[in-house]
């Protein structure tokens, strides 16, 4: 692989999540580390050959470090259950690698450890290893944390974008966009918020495992979208996979508070994060069972089926109004809402 | 969610696609929508869709990053860049292309840039460093400066003195009367703007109707909004009838926002002339800070020193802006001139009319083979 990333230096948006980040890593990160010798694809997580474990690895700078529904260091952990969870593998064990930046006070990182620990316990898996360094004052932003999650392959888990083809249906696990309108709410730099929303940041193992048990090769991909939301999800998929999706917007959940919000700053609620929220890619046949079961486990009340795969010869995302009208879904460009996980 | 919902009901909006469809005549009709807010909900909900093929909307000039010259960016970051002060503008702007950078990649350089919700918020910046100048990067429409107008009186008020305004409010009749004198103007009608009309009111387009015998409705931001002004811009057009309307009850009074226009009178006095994007020069069609305002004003604490910059090298942006040319028939569009990497201003606000026709329209249009 050849670079060809050929920005003069890195900008905030080449970290939201969107076309930027994907440049950033296709351009510059995954040619240059592959020339060395590692192998190529560079996703979220990784099959590791010869055996039925995957890694994978993850890092956390959400700026405020506390958020209404969670903090920092629960993100550092669900966060990286979740990259495993969507690959289809159950979370064994998490290491974890601390930066805090000299003068935070103790009780400032107790209360990231704190969340961490319950989150661990939570969904049982342990963290076994870390590493802890301090950088000067000015030189971070109070606690980075850092998680790397090693799992195992459910033995139902067929998960693949090559599998994906038209005719097979867009599931998502409950409403978009809570995730970044907390986060944005949070820094006070709006002169509104909202009593009813909070972050939805989950593990979301229980709910794929619920689905590979009970529905098996029919879940065909999975994704948690984080940052640059479901638009630039469904991006990666579309262009991963060589198909459209078609997303009927009526049918998509969104909370009011984050309709609202997106309405009066002008952002698309398909662009904001999420992390605690799945969607899937299920054949035809299954899936309203499979969305009968999710509406019955807690983690996907508001469950919705909201679009389906289409035959292309461009990969797209197209976006259907309630009243006939399409417009195209495009990736996250720019960066709305720097630092958000 | 109140507000939205009734105004995006499908099958009111099927409903007027409908009696579009049954009114129109057999001609084209070629409408501009003014309002940069109008462009993008367009192209976010698709309506072109929902009309008759010799229904023609074409975008104007109220796009307020779009219009400004790629000179009054270099300048701001010249103020940024070589006194020692904190520039504050909103997010809109931080993206525009100056001839060299944006203010986003001056940022990242070191300057120190940052990005306001409002005005106040730049006032406050100010408030809580003393020590250091704060310059607030104004820009926008009628809708936009009583804001900043604010900002200054209580600016006085309060006594802040570390605090200016690098001024480029402008105002929209001007531009319109310059599309309406352009040799190659053929339009049928106008979508009124919605929010500037909040502030201004009706009566500031008497002339479209009186000198220039165009129909304009002003008109509100929903799908339903936009469909019905249509409706109204049909029926006038084939009426041959000439008058201002408001079709946006709910939020503009003919009379316009005393508070507000009261505001900018106070703090503002007419620029004998501006420099646009796409227009050129327009005489009277900016604002600036008049006294005793002015030890406000950046321009003259800092001795701003004019840029002309030349605009980007084969982009039809100008064309583009007074509707002589459609975003796609720019060579540029997609190829090297992208959301990520704009090269014109059209391309950098989500109102710009290259970025909602690149976000919303244009892969779908390259699949279906109608463009290269």
């Amino acid at each position: 692989m050849k670079t060809w990333f050929a920005d003069e230096e890195i900008l905030m948006a080449h970290g939201a999540g969107g076309r930027a980040s994907r440049k950033l890593i296709e351009g510059l990160i995954a040619p240059v580390l592959t020339e060395h010798g590692s192998p190529a694809g560079m996703g979220d997580s990784f099959h590791i050959a010869g055996t039925d474990l995957w890694i994978t690895t993850d890092s956390f700078v959400v700026s405020p470090n506390v958020f209404p529904g969670g903090c920092l260091g629960e993100l550092a952990v669900n966060g990286t259950l979740n990259d495993l969870a969507v690959a289809g593998a159950q979370p064994l064990a998490l290491t974890s690698a601390i930066i805090v930046e000299a003068g935070t006070s103790s009780q400032e990182l107790k209360v990231q450890l704190e969340a961490m620990a319950i989150a661990s316990q939570a969904a049982a898996v342990p963290i076994v290893a870390g590493d802890t360094k301090v950088v000067e004052h000015g030189k971070g932003d109070r606690v980075y944390v850092t998680t790397t999650g090693v799992g195992r392959s459910h033995p139902k888990a067929n998960l693949d974008p090559g599998r994906v083809q038209p005719g097979d249906m867009v599931v998502c696990s409950g409403t978009l966009g809570d995730h970044g309108i907390t986060i944005l709410m949070a820094r006070g730099e709006l002169d509104f918020t909202s009593a009813s929303l909070t972050s939805d940041t989950a593990n979301l193992w229980p709910l794929v495992k619920m689905l590979l048990d009970e529905f098996g090769g029919a879940i065909k991909w999975m994704r948690d979208p984080t940052r640059g939301g479901l638009a630039s999800t469904l991006n990666e998929l579309a262009e991963d996979a060589k198909v459209e999706i078609l997303i009927e917007e009526g049918r998509v959940p969104i909370a009011n508070p984050v309709r609202g919000a997106c309405e009066i700053l002008g952002l698309d609620p398909f662009h904001i994060a999420n992390e605690g929220k799945l969607v899937a890619i299920i054949s035809a046949d299954y899936v309203n069972q499979a969305l009968t079961a999710m509406k019955a486990h807690p983690l996907g009340r508001n469950a919705a089926h909201i679009g389906t795969v289409r035959e292309s010869t461009t990969p797209m995302v197209v976006c259907a109004t309630e009243f006939g009208a399409h417009r195209t879904l495009d990736m996250l460009t720019g960066d709305p809402l720097p630092r958000i996980c | 969610m109140q507000f939205v919902d009734e105004y995006r009901d499908p099958v009111l909006i099927k409903r007027l696609s409908a009696a579009i469809h049954e009114r129109v005549k057999d001609r084209q009709y070629r409408i501009m929508e003014i309002c940069g807010g109008h462009t993008h909900s367009i192209y976010r909900f698709g309506l072109q869709e929902l009309l008759p093929s010799n229904i023609e909307l074409i975008h104007g000039p109220g796009c307020p990053v779009c219009v400004l010259p790629m000179g009054k960016v270099d300048e701001a970051l010249v103020l940024a860049r070589t006194h020692d002060i904190t520039l504050t503008a909103f997010g809109d702007v931080m993206r525009v292309p100056g001839s060299k950078e944006s203010p986003f990649q001056a940022k990242a350089q070191g300057a120190d840039i940052r990005m306001v919700y409002s005005p106040m918020d730049a006032l406050k910046i100010a408030m809580n460093d003393p020590s250091r100048e704060v310059v607030f990067f104004a820009i926008g429409f009628e809708t936009t400066a009583p804001s900043t107008a604010l900002t200054i009186i209580n600016a006085a008020r309060l006594g802040i003195e570390n605090f200016s305004v690098f001024c480029n409010h402008v105002t929209v009749g001007p531009p319109l009367r310059a599309i309406m004198d352009n040799e190659f103007f053929d339009l049928d009608g106008f979508i009124g703007p919605g929010h500037v009309s909040t502030v201004i009111g009706l009566t500031p387009y008497d002339f479209v109707a009186d000198e220039y015998h165009r129909p304009i409705v002003v008109t509100g931001f929903e799908p339903a909004d936009l469909m019905e002004s249509i409706l109204w811009l049909v029926k006038l057009i084939d009426a041959g009838e000439a008058t201002v309307e408001n079709q946006y009850v709910r939020a503009v009074q003919r009379e316009g926002n005393g508070a507000a226009l009261a505001a900018m009178a106070e703090v503002f006095e007419e620029r004998p002339k501006f420099e646009w994007r796409g227009l050129g020069s327009i005489d009277s069609s900016a604002l600036r800070l008049r006294e005793p305002y002015q030890r406000f004003d950046a321009e003259l604490r800092y001795s701003v020193t004019p840029i002309k910059s030349p605009e980007p090298e084969g982009a039809l942006c100008g064309e583009v802006l007074i509707g002589q040319r459609r975003p796609e028939e720019c060579p540029l569009l997609g190829s090297s001139c992208r959301p990520e990497s704009p090269i014109g201003a059209l391309m950098v606000s989500s109102e710009g009319a290259c970025s909602a026709y690149y976000t919303y329209v244009h892969r779908r249009l390259v699949t279906n083979g109608e463009r290269p």
